[in-house]
């Protein structure tokens, strides 16, 4: 097992405190002279690395290792509630395409599912090679004992290399139990995918509220799982000609037991999302009043534009959550936003950055949205908004007169 | 009923800064609060005992601070608490913190029902709980959105999926993972924060557990490797405008026009 040790003997009076300075998680302890390491330890190495040379020393032990070359192709979960197929699901398979293309694996999907047959041919127009059935009417509702069989029995038959499951409330759900179940990583919530030539997939997502972002490789271990969110990756064109195969999966009836009835299932009122909208106009605390919304819904109306926001106008009640843009909002990705008194906190930005075009104004020129802004306007909200307002009015008029 | 809280201490602010030369984590201080969404667990169980008796229990994982956690839970109303705490393992990642807590489960007691938050504020993962759930051998249901029904063998739930709500009865034992606002915690009370100030906290370290075999806890345990940290990036693909708010909203509507927005 790979562990830490603390060499007592060449602790001194100077040497201790720097090395319980060192410690970014409080995990040194000093006792009478010795230096204990408590159950606060990360494992971060920093005291080896930084503190006095050879008082704290790594021992690593060999890692039992997989063989790589036994697991091939990206397998891709099909996320659908009853047959429909979430478009994360698309956006996924075209992220897999290109990671394959770099180790020359196919490109798998699993879709597990009541009456599906004919939806997963949809998919063969996406590139997919081969498309693996599991299509049992104990399967119509996500129940988690048997979803996680048939996930079970695809990974055990195909032995993918990689898996891309969407973060959707199903994806969060059965992702993290397929995981345990072959005891291999899963990197939840990634923002970048990249392929290693020796197959290792490099995970980054953001860590610790989008403030850091972590790089993660899982190179022990087969399959190695990643969870992405909507709107995160690119789908694919739809070629008109479909490509590809179905293979029908068959399951023994005891692996579709569940312990879980689903008794009803009431479809939500639809409602403008904001995770769908291509232009946004979002709006942070330096709007001043609830009446002020009435220009930003003009404008909005003006751009074809959904209004979002920052959680302090949620707060305010000028806007409702689903409105909500950031880490505990919604993410989008928006052919085009326009931010308007948003100071641009991580919070926020790592919910909209991915946008195509970013508009910002703010009458703060260090406002940290400028970073991430394609085009930063530094200026009032309320002189700006209305004058843009009456320009744009004005070159709609203009084409109108054309 | 015999009801299990998971809960975690973790960091009172997400500011958090790397240091630009040697690319290591700066943490101001070592501030530290329950998990927000741990809250709503909690009020849960309380909620679920009011109806039906029995007894709540906590369990955490951390360094032996993180007994305050488990207080705080007292204060609320919890009846046990249990702190799973160990150098052994130290750089646990998602899924040999999940192998770790359920190993200390087992110490503890068969459960009907344990309940988890939706996710932490730290790792922001929302993995633990199923992953536990699948060490365990129960089945479980997450984004719980409220208590339908309570009955003697089973429960039912409201879970939130992306376009539905769904109603689903579950038997115990089983987890489920619960969203925020399932229903409104309650303040810790001064009173019970007297009357348990001397109640022991278990301990559980890895000589308890039944599974001691160490390549299964800490580093050595998690298949993911962190291969490096960095900030987040910053887009150098940009313009920054000023003059006028005349100039200003010309510029946009000029740009939004050959952007073919307008």
């Amino acid at each position: 097992m790979s562990t830490l040790i603390c060499h007592q003997e060449k602790l001194n009076e100077s040497n201790i405190q720097a090395l319980v300075d060192i410690c970014p998680f409080g995990a040194l302890e000093h006792k009478n002279g010795t230096l204990e390491i408590t159950a606060g330890c990360k494992m971060c190495k920093l005291c080896v690395k930084k503190g006095p040379q050879g008082v704290m020393e790594f021992i690593e032990d060999a890692a039992t290792t997989v063989d790589k070359n036994s697991w091939k192709g990206i397998g891709v979960y099909v996320d659908h509630v009853e047959g429909e197929i979430h478009p994360v699901t698309l956006e996924l398979i075209g992220k897999a395409k290109e990671l394959a293309s770099v180790v020359n694996f196919p490109v798998y999907c699993v879709f597990i599912g009541y009456n599906i047959k004919d939806k997963a041919q949809e998919l063969l127009h996406y590139g997919v090679d081969e498309v693996f059935v599991y299509d049992y009417e104990e399967l119509k509702h996500f129940r988690i004992e048997p979803y996680t069989a048939a996930f079970e029995d695809f990974i055990q038959r195909i032995k993918p290399s990689s898996l891309l499951v969407g973060a959707t409330t199903i994806g969060r759900s059965l992702a993290p139990r397929v995981a345990a179940r072959f005891r291999t990583g899963l990197t939840a919530d990634c923002t970048t995918l990249e392929m290693k030539e020796n197959t290792d997939l490099v995970q980054i997502r953001p860590a610790f509220g989008g403030n850091i972002m972590a790089q993660i490789i899982c190179p022990n271990t087969r399959p190695q799982m990643a969870t992405v969110r909507y709107k995160v990756m690119n789908a694919p064109e739809k070629q008109c000609e479909p490509s590809g195969k179905i293979t029908l999966c068959q399951l023994d009836p005891q692996q579709l037991v569940s312990s879980i009835n689903v008794l009803k299932v009431t479809h939500k009122q639809i409602e403008e999302n904001i995770s769908d909208a291509e232009v946004i106009i979002a709006v942070g605390r330096a709007l001043k009043s609830e009446k002020d919304m009435a220009m930003i819904k003009e404008l909005a109306q003006l751009l074809g534009a959904q209004i979002a926001g920052t959680r302090p106008l949620v707060e305010a009640g000028w806007i409702n959550a689903k409105q909500q843009i950031g880490l505990s909002g919604r993410t989008v990705k928006p052919k085009l936003i326009i931010t308007l008194g948003i100071s641009g906190a991580v919070q926020f930005t790592a919910g909209m950055n991915s946008s195509e075009q970013i508009f910002a104004i703010n009458k703060d020129p260090l406002a940290s949205i400028f970073n991430i802004a394609h085009y930063g306007i530094i200026g009032d909200l309320y002189e700006v908004v209305p004058q843009l307002i009456e320009d744009i009015k004005g070159s709609k008029l203009l084409a109108c007169a054309r | 009923m015999k009801i299990l809280v998971c809960i975690k201490q973790v960091p009172g602010t997400s500011k958090i800064d790397v240091d630009p030369v040697t690319g290591v984590l700066k943490r101001d201080g070592v501030d530290s609060k329950m998990n927000p969404y741990d809250l709503f667990a909690i009020e849960t169980a309380l909620k679920l005992k009011e109806q039906k008796g029995g007894t709540i229990q906590v369990i955490s994982m951390g360094p032996p601070q993180a007994k305050e956690v488990i207080r705080e839970a007292f204060m609320m109303g919890v009846d046990e608490g249990a702190l799973v705490s160990d150098r052994k393992f130290a750089g646990a990642d998602v899924l040999a913190t999940s192998y770790t807590i359920s190993q200390g489960v087992r110490q503890l007691d068969d459960f009907d029902l344990i309940l988890c938050g939706k996710q932490t504020t730290d790792g922001d993962t929302a993995q633990v709980g199923p992953e536990m759930a699948e060490y365990l051998g129960i089945p479980h249901i997450a984004n719980v959105l409220s208590i339908v029904d309570l009955k003697d063998t089973s429960i039912q739930v409201e879970m939130d999926m992306a376009n539905t709500i769904e109603v689903a009865e579950i038997q115990f034992p089983c987890l489920l993972t619960v969203e925020k606002d399932i229903f409104q915690p309650r303040l810790p009370s001064y009173k019970k924060k007297l009357s348990t100030k001397d109640r022991e906290i278990r301990m559980i370290t890895f000589k308890d557990f039944q599974d001691n075999n160490e390549t299964r806890y800490g580093l050595s345990g998690s298949p993911t490797q962190v291969e490096r940290i960095f900030p987040p990036s910053v887009n150098s693909d940009r313009e920054t405008w000023t003059g006028t708010s005349a100039e200003l909203s010309a510029q946009i509507a000029d740009k939004l026009k050959q952007l073919k927005f307008v």
